[in-house]
């Protein structure tokens, strides 16, 4: 899997949100996409999934993502919006199914495996005991895992996920961090937009800090999460303690 | 956990429901016994008139009703489900108030009396012009909210000529025509007439039906809904086109028969799951149940003249939905 990405430029209401943002990844893993609020980095995640327009190449795995029929990109790419809801109270292995969709011909019923990529789903978030429940009856966190499973259901090659942790509780964020960490090592490229950034040291492979609108650095967390970089892009004193998975950012001051 | 039932059986039982429906919509009537006895008759003349009977006037009544109920069914789910709310009818799309007013515009210059066929023409034409005004008012990429409020604009437009052509009206007899037509009936239709609004009934249900899936992962919303390969422009369009087509084209035909495409969604949606996509069949077949079984209720009184379709579905069907809304409001708390 290769994600190339060269010279983009989006905008929002007008506003100039990427400016020629240039990104190369490759391979599997878990990749988390930081930055201070207003970046874009939801921007991005929405030009790469293809919902918004854009200047500039993406490419996947060599063809044009902009190329691609919307049909054939939904089996490669599946995307977690931000707040994700459900609008009928479904139950959750139906809601767990719609991630299927892409994948079901027409007039046909669900093949066996896309019953056990359901399953799967489920099992890498945690969710099997609640099944039947339906899902407006579940608690934020509990949602929040059944509707990543939706996403982790398309079984696609390149997993984007907005702030998939925002207003959960510990519990829960490590849940859904587990479950995003173990369909990256199963062979998908995962990339989360976060703002816990311990969080993403503690969990990704690799970070990538936006800062006005392009890449400002780029690598593993100890090597993106210095104290220059958060004073650069943060515009804050932060104390950054311990090492590999084990960093700790605590900000302590506004500059 | 409660199971749900399954959806095979769901759908069988709502056909045996509709075909039991549809065979005493045939046989009741106003001397409705006599219809069968007739046609075993010794008399040529009884039995040809029996004949005429069940052929010019039963059986176009009770395919109307398999018809309309199934339209109003089907759009109502399918509409629903497209704005993601359980408010919506096939009404607010500006489609039936359009096909209202061309087949009154046809009655207020008396041309109604020319040919039957002319009615359901203006209909149709009617419908067809407001969903060309929809689509110049929504443009070419609209917003669900754009699509409502443009429907709600042009219903209201609509309903404001057909009061004017109503207070303008040259003689009493067009008015007393014009109010009666628009309580919706299925009384005096005929075979052509039906004839001529199936073509775009079949359309309009299909294009409809075939926004099934789109509209299960419509659930999740547009942006998810797009990410699993469903373009949200395609599936509006053939969901506002056509239900405009099919509503517009009953309309024109039968009048406005009202709660039905509000209703009959909300009392099938918890028999499968509350899922859009499968509420649509089912959702069809009841609709076609419930307009065959109000059909049916208003042949019943023997004397007096027969209240109209569309009067006894709102009379039924508005606090049904008060029921409904208040069952919804308890389960919420």
């Amino acid at each position: 899997m290769t994600l190339h990405i060269t010279h983009l430029y989006a905008s929002l209401g007008g506003a100039r949100v990427l400016r020629d943002l240039s990104l190369d990844l490759t391979g599997t893993g878990f990749i988390g996409l930081i930055g201070p609020n207003g970046v874009g980095k939801t921007t991005l995640v929405r030009a790469i999934a293809g919902l918004i327009p854009f200047e500039g190449t993406l490419t996947l795995d060599g063809t044009a993502l902009a190329a691609m029929p919307q049909r054939a990109r939904a089996k490669r790419l599946a995307y977690l919006a931000q707040g994700a809801e459900s609008h009928w109270p479904l139950s959750v292995e139906r809601l767990v199914a719609l991630g299927r969709l892409p994948h079901l011909e027409p007039f046909r019923k669900a093949q066996a495996a896309d019953e056990a990529a359901i399953t799967r789903a489920m099992q890498l978030t945690d969710v099997e005991t609640m099944a039947t429940r339906d899902v407006l009856t579940l608690s934020g966190g509990e949602r929040a895992r059944v509707l990543l499973a939706r996403a982790l259901a398309v079984e696609a090659p390149l997993l984007l996920v907005d702030e998939p942790v925002a207003a959960l509780d510990p519990y829960h964020q490590i849940g859904v961090m587990q479950g995003l960490a173990a369909y990256a090592r199963d062979g998908g490229m995962v990339i989360a937009v976060l703002h816990d950034l311990s969080l993403a040291a503690r969990y990704c492979d690799q970070l990538v800090l936006l800062n006005d609108g392009h890449v400002h650095a780029q690598g593993t967390p100890a090597e993106v999460l210095t104290p220059q970089n958060l004073r650069d892009v943060y515009r804050v004193e932060a104390e950054v303690t311990g090492e590999g998975r084990g960093l700790t950012i605590t900000p302590l001051a506004q500059i | 956990m409660r199971r749900l039932p399954n959806y095979f059986l769901i759908n069988l039982a709502l056909a045996a429901l509709v075909a039991l429906l549809f065979v005493a919509s045939v046989y009741v009537g106003r001397g409705g016994e006599l219809l069968f006895t007739k046609l075993h008759a010794m008399d040529e003349i009884d039995r040809s008139l029996a004949w005429l009977i069940l052929k010019e006037i039963r059986l176009p009544r009770a395919f109307l009703g398999l018809v309309v109920g199934a339209t109003l069914g089907l759009t109502g789910a399918g509409l629903q489900g497209l704005l993601r709310n359980p408010l919506a009818e096939p009404g607010l799309i500006g489609a039936s108030s359009g096909a209202a007013l061309g087949a009154v515009l046809v009655f207020y210059f008396g041309l109604a009396a020319g040919s039957a066929m002319l009615v359901p023409l203006g209909g149709v034409a009617g419908a067809l012009a407001s969903l060309a005004l929809l689509y110049l008012l929504a443009g070419r990429n609209p917003s669900i909210v754009t699509i409502i409020l443009a429907g709600v604009a042009i219903s209201a437009f609509a309903s404001a000529f057909t009061s004017l052509a109503l207070s303008l009206a040259a003689s009493p007899y067009a008015v007393y025509e014009i109010i009666f037509w628009l309580l919706g009936s299925f009384t005096d239709r005929s075979m052509d007439q039906l004839w001529f609004a199936l073509p775009f009934v079949v359309v309009g249900l299909a294009l409809v039906a075939s926004t099934a899936r789109a509209l299960d992962a419509l659930t999740l919303g547009e942006d998810t809904a797009a990410s699993l390969g469903f373009n949200q422009t395609s599936l509006k369009l053939r969901s506002i086109l056509g239900t405009g087509l099919a509503v517009g084209a009953t309309v024109a035909v039968t009048g406005v028969i009202g709660f039905v495409g509000l209703v009959v969604p909300h009392l099938v949606r918890p028999l499968v799951g509350h899922q859009p996509g499968r509420l649509l069949l089912p959702s069809a077949l009841a609709g076609s149940a419930m307009v065959l079984a109000a059909d049916i209720l208003v042949r019943l009184p023997t004397s007096g003249p027969e209240p109209k379709l569309g009067v006894i579905t709102s009379l039924i069907g508005a606090p049904f939905f008060l029921w409904l809304i208040l069952r919804t409001r308890r389960e919420a708390d």
